[in-house]
């Protein structure tokens, strides 16, 4: 792909020109707004989530240090026929990935039909022997996916990673919406938007298909006050009313899992943790891991417990498995994807490895284990020095690494420094797999700040906007 | 409710009531200050009060040595380094909050939150003449949040864990800071009955809010016996010793649970005593006595609390460890 010929998408002008359907309505709106209006509800809005809490942890800073996550007061609209469409490859996809799950975990059809190596799946660090053989409530292994889209142009959208092991952002989404309705209530009288607000009340339904028992007590667990997304913990705990618990707060006894309670102690029958595999069960993962629980897995593997997300996902969701999800929609669906993949070179081999390595300074280069855009490489937007050094860290592993064209992401309008300005975004749909799968319409909407910037990760400076998809 | 959660909602409430008599003890000491008083090195002996009162005297002495108006205003408003400024006591109370932020309304979460940070912008721009009005401000906050807490959460046990916080935090604070205050009123002996007097009492009962109920219920001169009748056994006075044991064994009846008979006895025993006492029988043995001894059963009537609902660890205890330790031994063989 020629880097000169790159025309990013806008998703409010048209061929940077007329004004697209979707957004008449708003831009109309926004053009009455007197001067500053804009600067004053974006002070407003930084007020109202202070206020509220609304923080994360930056890892790598000064202790304790909490930051907000920039929001953007321009919302992100889709039109509901394209959200329908969006909505359908979506579903599709997780679908194959939790029957993808399921079968390297019992049959491994899929290895003896031949369509994925052994090696790509069982030699994969991600994958638990340990689950060899456990059967899931509705054989769902990742209740909450989070699907990364990107746009490319009206019709083109890609599916830029899954993530399947412990999913954030949706606190952002909710409240996100929330701000919006305070800041904006008129536009929400003009504008048909098709609500989020029942998210947690989908959630807990999820978290109830995914018991073993009928009316089973479910907890919430996070590693703690200072991890990142504690807010996003606590919130979907007191959301969904339910407890949020720590390792410390829970132990196993004969296979079973119970809380320290004022009461005493009581069982547990469904944990949406919050808490990475490795540290989950100090016996069998992470030997020095205090976020956990001792026992957890056993009881785990007894079938008296749930856990969402379940154990072992994470085999199905690295940069090095995502080639193969659209074989997956043919395997295990029959179906065609209504999705695409990114184009992905995988550096593990040869001619990839070659093609890349020539290419480096066109390419984006990711770690295979990575995520929160930590550990990778923009071409276009890196110095000499910066690509030369990548290049031997490829060259030591590569396949630890993978290659893509850097695409020309979709821009939205942002509320900047300068004014209005296009800014790239991406798409965060949550998905929920419990019985059905469900999710609610639209998504967390990220936008890299920085102009040209490709990297919308929170950690990486990133903001987020409400993203609105009108009913029809 | 979680062990864990119920001992942060314990502490964050026992917090800001302490925020809240922090500000109230300095208040008076600052009202009391402006008063005639011939003692030897006023000063000091007036300031020392408040670091008793608190427990902080030692910590204050290693970091500015004498006693002075500003130093003792500052060390026990603002002082990160001290554990019971106000400062720290709002810190923990949000830290609290926070890891308890599922069990708490978002108005209660708002209204903690929303003090800390507003805190740290006072605490930049502070100087003495700000600091009445900034005692009046942390009284204003926590009556906010208590005002809050009632009216957005639900009349659970949360709720009740609260409560426990809150008064078992006043007792102790209105017992303490009748013990000082009557210390160092009575050296004033030939004052008694005098005008000074009559201001001296007046502040103390101005700092817990009393001042006013007493001109109500006796409608006469002050007098020590009637001051810490009123502030003791009078249990229609919201910050007496009696009104606040009310609510702790309230509160305990409301949480039961097998784990607290021995806390239900105990604050039955404490509220018994006040509820039949007498105010001449108490200054008979001595006041100070008296406060002193209910000091430390107050105290160990918390420790109880804590090893019956609160603690994890002794919670374990009542588990057949020994299954427990062979079920892990059986996974990791």
């Amino acid at each position: 792909m020629d880097r000169n010929v790159i025309k990013h998408f806008n998703e409010m002008y048209e061929n940077n020109a007329e004004i697209r359907d979707i957004y008449q309505q708003y831009q109309h709106w926004q053009s009455q707004l007197s001067t500053g209006t804009l600067e004053r509800k974006s002070t407003e809005a930084e007020l109202l989530f202070r206020r509220l809490g609304i923080t994360f942890a930056v890892y790598g800073e000064s202790s304790g240090s909490e930051r907000l996550i920039p929001f953007d007061i321009v919302p992100r609209i889709f039109s509901g026929s394209e959200w329908r469409r969006l909505e359908l490859g979506i579903k599709q996809r997780v679908r194959a990935l939790n029957a993808f799950l399921h079968d390297i975990y019992h049959e491994q059809e899929i290895i003896k039909a031949g369509v994925i190596s052994k090696e790509q799946v069982l030699g994969n660090a991600m994958y638990r022997p340990e689950m060899i053989g456990v059967d899931l409530p509705n054989q769902v292994y990742a209740q909450i996916a989070g699907i990364d889209l990107v746009r490319v142009s009206e019709n083109d959208f890609y599916v830029l990673e899954d993530n399947l092991r412990t999913p954030s952002g949706v606190s952002y989404m909710l409240e996100n919406r929330n701000t919006m309705m305070r800041l904006f209530p008129e536009l929400f009288s003009s504008h048909a938007v098709e609500p989020v607000e029942h998210y947690p009340q989908m959630l807990l339904d999820t978290l109830r298909e995914s018991a073993h028992v009928s009316n089973p007590t479910i907890v919430v667990m996070t590693p703690g006050s200072y991890n990142s997304a504690y807010f996003e913990h606590a919130f979907l705990a007191s959301q969904m009313g339910v407890e949020l618990v720590e390792g410390q707060d829970l132990f196993v006894h004969q296979q079973k899992v119970y809380m320290h309670t004022t009461e005493g102690p009581q069982q547990v029958h469904v944990i949406y943790r919050r808490v990475d595999d490795d540290f989950l069960d100090p016996l069998v993962f992470r030997p020095d891991s205090t976020l956990g629980v001792p026992g957890l897995l056993d009881a785990y593997c007894s079938g008296n417990v749930s856990l969402t997300n379940g154990v072992g996902t994470g085999v199905a969701d690295d940069k090095s498995t995502y080639f193969y999800v659209p074989d997956m929609i043919k395997f295990y669906l029959g179906e065609t994807p209504l999705l695409s993949n990114v184009p992905t070179w995988r550096l593990s081999e040869k001619d990839d490895l070659k093609y890349a390595l020539a290419n480096l300074p066109e390419l984006v280069v990711k770690e295979v284990q990575g995520s929160g855009g930590y550990g990778m490489l923009v071409g276009p937007t890196s110095s000499k020095a910066e690509i030369e050094a990548y290049k031997q860290r490829i060259l030591k592993d590569p396949a630890n690494f993978i290659a893509q064209p850097t695409l020309a992401l979709s821009t939205c309008p942002t509320f900047v420094e300068s004014g209005v300005a296009p800014r790239h975004v991406d798409l965060r749909p949550f998905v929920l797999s419990g019985k059905d799968i469900r999710l609610v319409a639209g998504g967390l909407t990220r936008v890299a700040l920085s102009e040209g910037s490709l990297v919308v990760n929170s950690s990486q400076g990133g903001g987020t906007k409400d993203t609105w998809v009108l009913e029809d | 409710m979680l062990s864990r959660t119920a001992d942060n909602l314990f502490w964050m409430a026992r917090h800001i009531e302490r925020a809240e008599n922090i500000a109230r003890v300095l208040d008076v000491a600052h009202r009391t200050s402006l008063l005639p008083l011939d003692v030897e090195g006023t000063e000091a002996y007036l300031w020392y009060a408040p670091l008793n009162i608190t427990g902080c005297a030692a910590g204050y002495e290693e970091k500015h040595g004498l006693a002075r108006a500003s130093a003792v205003t500052h060390y026990m408003a603002l002082d990160p380094d001290n554990p019971s400024s106000i400062y720290s006591c709002l810190k923990m109370a949000r830290e609290n909050a926070r890891t308890a932020r599922s069990a708490i309304t978002s108005e209660m979460w708002e209204i903690i939150n929303a003090t800390w940070l507003e805190l740290n912008r006072l605490s930049k721009q502070m100087d003495d003449e700000k600091f009445s009005n900034f005692f009046d401000w942390v009284k204003d906050r926590s009556h906010l949040f208590r005002g809050v807490t009632l009216g957005t959460i639900i009349k659970d046990i949360a709720l009740s864990f609260i409560k426990l916080g809150t008064f078992l935090e006043r007792a102790d604070n209105t017992a303490r800071l009748l013990d000082v205050k009557y210390h160092i009123l009575l050296t004033e002996k030939e004052n008694v009955g005098s005008s000074a007097d009559y201001y001296q009492w007046g502040s103390l009962l101005k700092s817990v809010s009393a001042f006013e109920a007493y001109r109500k219920i006796y409608r006469d001169v002050i007098s020590p016996l009637r001051v810490a009748e009123l502030l003791i056994l009078r249990d229609d006075m919201p910050r007496s010793l009696h009104a606040c044991m009310n609510e702790v064994e309230a509160a305990l009846i409301e949480i039961n649970g097998s784990a607290g008979k021995e806390a239900r006895r105990s604050a039955g025993e404490l509220h018994a005593a006040l509820h039949f006492g007498r105010i001449e029988d108490i200054f008979k043995d001595g006041l100070h006595e008296y406060l002193t001894h209910f000091l430390g059963q107050a105290y160990s009537l918390s420790q109880i609390i804590r090893d019956a609902y609160l603690a994890r660890q002794d919670r374990f205890e009542t588990l057949p460890i020994s299954r427990a330790v062979q079920t892990q031994q059986q996974i990791t063989s």
